[in-house]
């Protein structure tokens, strides 16, 4: 089975390429959509294949050589694949996530210019991630990496006839290099210090970690290269400094950014520690900055997400923030516990995706039904839309009562994981778990404000389009159902054993993180009672998150209003995301807009077109002197010969 | 006696006269025959040394000059026929287009 690899990146190549040059000529949405889907889903199918022969397989690590890349001296670099029980959750959650968005946009993108230009992108996407996930070596992990960095520029820019796509595109993808960056400075590193210290010439995932104790454990060197690889992460993860882009990515289409946004692209970069687990686990100093970075986005993040009106935006916020979570449960050596929040966390959050999704689309219907321009994705335009829209309703409530962590469903195992082992471990402390838990109640709260503005209480939507709210298609409504039920469902893979689970994801997952936990003896220590008691601490916080927001949200509207009167400032403060796009333009672009325009005015104007205008300017004036030597007259002409034959003659005989 | 050295006086003072009458003399035909003045005062010498050193490739070689200066007089007096046809001139300080 494991031959068949290739098949999974190649479907989606496959429906990229065709919808890319033939889609305008197809024009039937239909055709487009279903070429894209079931390209898609073909990957699926073998995903799903290879995943059960993994299952029943005793040898958990398989590469497949497709091809030779290059080969220079000791270095040889393919294009191969590797399965693992890491990579092989991956390419589940990618194609079966990507699957169910797939057939979700052919109901949500119908009628829109340039169909086919869509499904080329998304499943140009897939294609990349699928690339990420499945390369055995880190060059091809770096195409796939940049291949989805380009896909997530393509389609937040998809309306690109509107400027805040195009600049919202443009800073995702900007932001996105300086992460970049630092990854192929990690990567060089490593290579350079293996190659020249150690003669071991290679970038090859599973070389890499067999030679990891070559490092010295804790030694600047490992240290370096795991920040810098960080720091790629963290481009790409949307996590504190860069993960300004995440939330300005809502511009795109909704089906991007569930799939994009929040189900696959952004947490490559937890998968990519998670690959490298073997190296970061040999860097303390960067397993505390991780954790304090992740645990630092979880509540800043969520501190954002509070006051925010646009629904999209408050599940962008909510993403970096649960992504924050996970880096936390990296930092901490939980590198089980991060990969199974990274599954959940698709499941729930692509789900809640689809739903505002479905919510803007039927606001969208009724404003275009009674012509209106009102911002169909503003909440406060919103409310009472659960009776309206009873498959979305429930389907996102039950993901946000996921994401809130209510024991029973997926987000709950997960999240308590992750709070544990940031508790217990001993890479943990009790601070990061203070910080992770009061960021689960702000998560709950903030989740459950966006359910009770949007779905309960009076409807606020202009009274001309409230009676033309419908429910979407099925199209639309079959990927929710599926979703919300992998949101309950999905947990249930790792019910951790104080609660009488057998926490499957722990022994699937063995194989790659097992060796690392145990030479670095990475372990969380406590007794049963302090597990029980934090986890009772943790539901007592989201409940009383879940209760706030229901009071000032449906029992007493009034609320709010008066809160944001007490705390002006403050409130101002968050809504304007703590003014970290201000601060950022002031510190960093500006200035490099500023060093632009000189170079540009200052050095390129003045010097460069100094130089070349000069020398024109030169041989024009030397020109202007010597042609009233050309007088025409041929006598002078031929006393110039005589002259010079004079000359020769002289320096003959004299010279 | 007169030696191979008169000869070659001669022809220099042949050759300066004609070249100072090229260039300063303004009429073409003057300045056409300062031409031939020169040509033969090289004709001149060549015969001389030939004469001297008892070798014919000196005389042979007078005879291609003035072959080429036959030629050269069809075509340079063909030339001043149109030039006086057209500028009604042959003062060569009149042709003077061919500058800036």
């Amino acid at each position: 089975m494991y031959d068949k690899l290739w098949l999974i990146p190649f479907f989606p190549l496959l429906g990229s390429v065709i919808n890319g040059l033939f889609g305008k000529k197809i024009k039937n949405e239909k055709v487009i959509g279903s070429i894209a889907t079931l390209a898609i889903a073909s990957s699926f199918v073998v995903s799903c294949l290879c995943f059960f022969t993994l299952l029943d397989d005793k040898v958990k690590i398989h590469q497949q050589v497709v091809a030779s890349w290059m080969s220079i001296g000791q270095l040889q670099i393919d294009w191969g694949f590797l399965l693992d029980p890491l990579s092989a959750l991956m390419i589940m959650v990618v194609t079966g996530v990507g699957s169910l968005i797939h057939l979700y946009s052919i109901g949500y993108m119908h009628g829109e210019e340039g169909f086919y230009r869509f499904f080329c992108y998304l499943n140009l996407f897939c294609f990349s991630m699928l690339m990420l996930v499945l390369g055995n070596n880190a060059l091809v992990m770096f195409v796939g990496w940049e291949g989805v960095g380009l896909c997530s520029y393509l389609l937040i820019g998809y309306y690109f006839e509107k400027k805040s796509a195009g600049d919202a595109a443009k800073k995702a993808f900007v932001v996105n290099r300086v992460g970049d960056f630092g990854f192929l400075l990690g990567l060089f590193t490593l290579f350079w210090y293996l190659g020249s210290e150690h003669n071991v010439w290679t970038v090859n995932f599973v070389e890499i970690s067999q030679n990891a104790h070559l490092l010295p454990a804790g030694g600047f060197v490992v240290t370096f290269v795991t920040l810098c690889f960080f720091l790629g992460a963290t481009g790409k993860s949307a996590q504190i400094p860069l993960y300004t882009w995440l939330p300005d990515a809502m511009e795109g289409p909704t089906p991007v950014s569930a799939l994009i946004h929040a189900a696959t692209m952004v947490t490559a970069g937890v998968y990519m520690i998670g690959r490298m687990n073997g190296l970061f686990a040999l860097a303390p100093t960067t397993m505390m900055v991780i954790a304090i970075v992740g645990a630092a986005t979880a509540i800043f993040a969520a501190s954002i997400g509070l006051a925010q009106n646009d629904i999209k935006r408050v599940l962008a916020y909510s993403t970096v923030s649960q992504l924050g979570y996970m880096f936390l449960a990296m930092g901490v050596g939980a590198f089980t516990a991060g990969v199974f929040h990274l599954m959940t966390h698709a499941f729930f959050k692509a789900c809640l995706f689809l739903g505002s999704g479905s919510v803007i689309h039927g606001m969208h219907h009724g404003y275009h039904h009674a012509h209106l321009h009102d911002d169909p994705q503003d909440m406060r335009n919103m409310g009472g839309l659960r009776k309206k829209m009873p498959i979305t309703f429930v389907t996102f409530l039950v993901s946000t009562i996921a994401i809130a962590g209510i024991p029973g469903f997926s987000g709950f195992f997960s999240k308590d994981e992750i709070l544990w082992w940031s508790f217990g471990s001993n890479h943990g402390s009790w601070m990061l778990w203070l910080v992770g838990a009061i960021a689960a109640g702000l998560t709950a709260f903030y989740m459950f404000r966006l359910v009770f503005m949007t779905f309960f209480g009076e409807q606020r939507t202009d009274p001309r389009a409230k009676d033309h709210i419908p429910e979407s298609g099925l199209t639309i409504t079959i990927p929710l159902m599926v979703l919300g039920v992998l949101a309950v469902l999905g947990g249930y893979v790792g019910v951790p054993a104080i609660l009488g689970g057998a926490n499957k994801i722990h022994h699937y997952l063995e194989p790659v993180f097992g060796h690392t936990i145990e030479v670095n003896h990475i372990a969380a220590h406590g007794s049963h009672s302090t597990e029980i008691a934090l986890m009772a601490t943790s539901i007592a916080i989201a409940v009383f998150g879940i209760f706030l927001a229901w009071l000032m949200y449906v029992k007493k509207p009034e609320l709010p209003g008066k809160f944001v009167g007490a705390f002006t400032g403050l409130h101002r403060t968050i809504f304007n995301k703590w003014y970290v796009d201000e601060i950022y333009d002031a510190l960093f672009v500006n200035p490099t807009k500023r060093l632009g325009t000189f170079f540009w005015k200052g050095f390129d104007v003045k010097v460069v077109d100094g130089i070349v205008n000069g020398v024109g300017a030169l041989v024009n004036l030397a020109s202007k002197g010597l042609r009233y030597t050309q007088s025409g007259l041929v006598q002078n002409y031929a006393m110039t010969m005589v002259l010079g034959v004079i000359v020769i003659a002289a320096f003959y005989f004299f010279g | 006696m007169i030696s191979v050295y008169h000869y070659l006086v001669l022809s220099a003072i042949l050759f300066s006269m004609g070249t100072f009458g090229v260039l300063t003399r303004k009429n073409a035909i003057v300045i056409f025959m300062c031409i031939e003045l020169m040509l033969n005062s090289v004709n001149l010498s060549f015969i001389a040394l030939s004469r001297h050193l008892g070798n014919m490739d000196g005389q042979v070689f007078v005879f291609f000059v003035m072959t080429v200066a036959a030629a050269e007089a069809a075509v340079g007096l063909a030339l001043f026929i149109t030039l006086f046809r057209n500028n009604e001139t042959i003062e060569v300080d009149q042709v003077n287009l061919l500058k800036w």
